[in-house]
This record gives structure tokens, sequence and C-alpha cells, in this order.
């Protein structure tokens, strides 16, 4: 892949960056969602609840399905491929997809490799739950890193434990000796450049989406107070009670993410939001998946 | 001087810093109390139009903001701020602020795999860094003056102290097309 292409995807990123990515599983929720203020959409068959609830093998969606979404709506589309599946990557290259989500939601397909996603023109977004994860990621080829979270369960715990452990350890190498950031490398395994980028620059290189558990505008308001440049929301939107009105809600937020006022506003009257699990009441921890 | 910078979605950071680099003073407008303060300049930022768009409406900031373009304070869109200028948008019906005497393309150049960088010669400015990210170009102009072209395709337009590019300079290290809309 040339370096200009590498580029132009993390300049893509970088456009998305204050917007809401909503998970989308036919070509009117596509419309919904981009009516009601969605930057992006990730077009997948069935939203991380439902997944959970299904249990079994979870693949990349029919490109079929996806491109009747790409027809749908003008915003980018994503769709996502099992980690380490780079034929199902090539598939959703060859059907144009804007950017492809290597994703712990669906089952992992390679418990060693992750795609070396630096042999694709188009661009990657990859879960972290922790620096180290995010820069092995962005060694491949990664072009935009997301929290983790817990996919599918409307609980942001984990979301927000992976993005505070991403600040404090971006922290902790902005205040290290230029000396010791080779052990540090080491420690992450990753390579020297990228912590000296993360040295110099006080954050990672490409631009950092909190996801997984997101389910009010509170939720996605409080990831971008902790640092987040924006939001996926899963099963947050088509799980709940007022699909259309929750999710132009969580847009607003997003961009007013500060002002309590207007927090206070929008997450009045959204109805009933998604049931959720709490992290405790689930057997299969996605997070765990990929590192 | 003050600018201020469309903050509702998208890219507008980097516009900010180039601001910084220039030695101006950048403000955001994420709401309608923030087109309150006294400012000399606005920036639409890249992003996505259908965002940005809705927000202007829904955040109650469309009419204020075309009232003050209007009378006469200059503007510069990038990308899908060059949608939110345009008069007519091809293939759809919407129109935001509708400012500037042209008819936007929107992704003309395709998804993501149609992105691209180059160099070309704007007009008044010089031969200027161009990256495109699922940019639109100006299929046509009525009272616009079409200021740069690649392939035959208008991508930058200028009209009074409106300026609109299809392109991204707040991507590139050139800071030329930021002093030349401080000029304006």
């Amino acid at each position: 892949m040339e370096h200009n292409r590498y580029q132009l995807n993390k300049e893509l990123a970088q456009m998305l960056k204050g917007g809401v990515i909503m998970d989308v599983t036919t070509p009117e929720q596509a419309k919904i969602a981009e009516a009601a203020g969605a930057c992006a959409v990730m077009a997948l068959e069935r939203i991380p609840a439902d997944i959970r609830a299904a249990g079994g093998v979870s693949r990349m969606s029919d490109p079929k399905m996806i491109k009747g979404i790409q027809n749908a709506v003008s915003i980018p589309v994503m769709a996502k491929c099992r980690i380490g599946h780079f034929v199902e990557a090539q598939i959703l290259q060859a059907i144009e997809i804007d950017y492809i989500d290597e994703s712990e939601v669906l089952s992992p397909a390679d418990d060693m490799q992750h795609i070396n996603k630096r042999k694709f023109d188009v661009p990657f977004v990859c879960g972290a739950k922790d620096l180290g994860e995010a820069l092995r990621r962005i060694n491949e080829g990664a072009s935009m890193i997301r929290t983790k979270g817990e996919p599918g369960t409307g609980d942001i715990v984990q979301a927000v434990r992976h993005m505070r452990k991403m600040n404090s350890e971006i922290q902790k190498i902005v205040s290290m000796d230029e000396d010791a950031l080779f052990h540090e490398a080491k420690e992450l395994q990753v390579p020297y450049e990228l912590v000296l980028y993360v040295h110099e620059h006080g954050r990672m290189p490409v631009v950092n989406f909190a996801a997984g558990g997101v389910a009010t505008p509170a939720d996605a308001a409080w990831m971008m107070q902790l640092g987040a440049e924006g939001v996926f929301v899963g099963s947050g939107i088509f799980k709940s009670g007022n699909p259309e009105k929750r999710a132009a809600a969580i847009v607003k937020a997003v961009t007013n993410y500060t002002d309590p006022k207007m927090l206070a506003e929008l997450s009045e009257d959204l109805g009933e939001a998604m049931v959720g699990i709490n992290e405790d009441e689930i057997s299969l921890l996605m997070a765990e998946r990929g590192k | 001087m003050k600018v201020s910078v469309l903050a509702l979605q998208g890219a507008f950071l980097e516009h900010e810093k180039k601001l910084a680099e220039c030695g101006v003073e950048a403000l955001e407008i994420r709401q309608w109390r923030d087109i309150e303060q006294s400012f000399d300049r606005l920036i639409l930022p890249g992003g996505e139009s259908t965002v940005m768009g809705k927000l202007l409406h829904e955040l109650d900031l469309m009419t204020p903001l075309r009232a003050l373009i209007e009378d006469g304070m200059p503007v510069m869109g990038t990308c899908a701020g060059l949608i939110l200028l345009a008069e007519r948008i091809a293939d759809d019906s919407t129109v935001h602020l509708g400012t500037m005497g042209m008819t936007a393309n929107r992704n003309a150049y395709g998804r993501q795999l149609g992105s691209f960088h180059t160099t070309a010669e704007c007009r008044g400015i010089g031969t200027i860094p161009m990256t495109f990210i699922r940019a639109p170009h100006i299929a046509s102009v009525s009272s616009a003056e079409p200021i740069a072209e690649i392939d035959g395709k208008i991508v930058a337009a200028k009209e009074g102290k409106q300026l609109a590019l299809a392109f991204h300079p707040e991507l590139d290290t050139d800071l030329r097309l930021h002093e030349y809309f401080l000029g304006l």
C-alpha cells in the first residue's frame, strides 16, 4: 500500500470526527440513520445484541445486503470482517466499502494474526482496549481506532475503562524520559517510531472513537468528554423504543457534549432505552478477542 | 481578527490549527449562542454535509449564518462546506445555506477508493497541494467564478468574499489558501 493511500485513509477518519457512526441492518434503517444525522453507517446482518443472543459463528455480512445499504445512502458505509480473515476483507474491498471494521463482534477467524492491513487500499478501523493493542493495529495498517467496549450490552463501563486506560498510557509516555521509550516499545510490542509519535504529540497517530455499550445521549457525551473523537452506536439505537429520536439526540449530544443544559433537553422523552446486560451477567467477553 | 469555525461535525480542529499558524484567533460555533460573539470571518469545514445541514437547521443556525454571509462576511467552505454554500445540489432537492451561484455534485469521485491527492493551479494563489476525500466537485456555475479545475472539472470557485473548495487545504502543510482567505 502506497503511503499516500494510507494518508488519505487516515484523513477520511478525520472527516468523521465529531460524528456518530450507527449500526444498521437494512436499507430502511440506513436511511433512518442518515436522516437522524449519522456521519457513516456500519452495515451488518445482525446488530451485536442479536449476535450475542443468537450465539454460534458470526461472519461477514452478505455483500448483496451491504450493496443495498450503499445504494440507499450518500454517507460512508462501513462493514465488518472477522479478525484475521483477509479474504472477507478482500471481498469488502471488491465492493468498494468505505471502511472495513476488523471486528471482535464477529467470531475471530485467526487466533494468531490480525489482517495485514497495509496490503489493502481501503481503510480499516480496529478495536482496542489499551494503547498497546491500538498501536499494534496501527502498525498493521489500521487508519482509525475505536475502543472495544463490550458490544451488544448497552453497558458503557468497558468502553470507559478502555478509554481511560488508553489516556493514562498516553500520558505516561508523554511524561517519559526519551531514553525510556525503547523499553516502552518493547513492553507494548510495537515499533519505537509509534511510541515516539505518542511521546511527541500526546496522542496516537490516528483518530480514536468510542464504541461498545453506548445507549444514551449522556453515554455518548461522556465518552466525548473522556477524549473520544466520535462515537459508534451499535445496538443502542435500533434496540430502543424510538430509534429516530434517540439517534438524533445522540448526534446532537456528540456536537454539544459539554453543555449539560442541552444534554438535559436531549435526554427527555426518548422512550425506552435498550434493556442492556451488566458485564457480570454475561459469559462471553467480546473485548477479549484479538489482542 | 477573529475567525469562527463551524464545529458541528468534521475536521474543524484542523482549520483551527491552520488559523493558529496564521496567528489568528479561532472561535467555534456549536450552537446559536456561539454566534452572539463577534467574529470577522467564517469557515465551514469538511465532514458530512448531511450531518451539518441537519444540525444547522435544528440548532437554529441556518438563518443567522446565511444572513451574515449575505451581509458580506467572508466565508470559506471546504468539501462539505462547499456543498453547504451551493445554491443547488445535483440530484437532490436539499439546499443548505445556498449563498453561492453554483451546483455541487456530491461524492463526485465515488467512494473512498476514489479519494486522491494532487497539485494544481488555483488562480490568484498559485500551484497548491489538493487533497480530495470522497469529494464533491462543482458541476456548473451561475454567478460564482471558477478558480481551479482538474481534468476539466471545477474544484474551486469564488463569489465576492465567498470561497468554495472541493479539497482540504486544512490537511496539507501549505498555508497560502488560508492566508488568501484571511486577506479577502
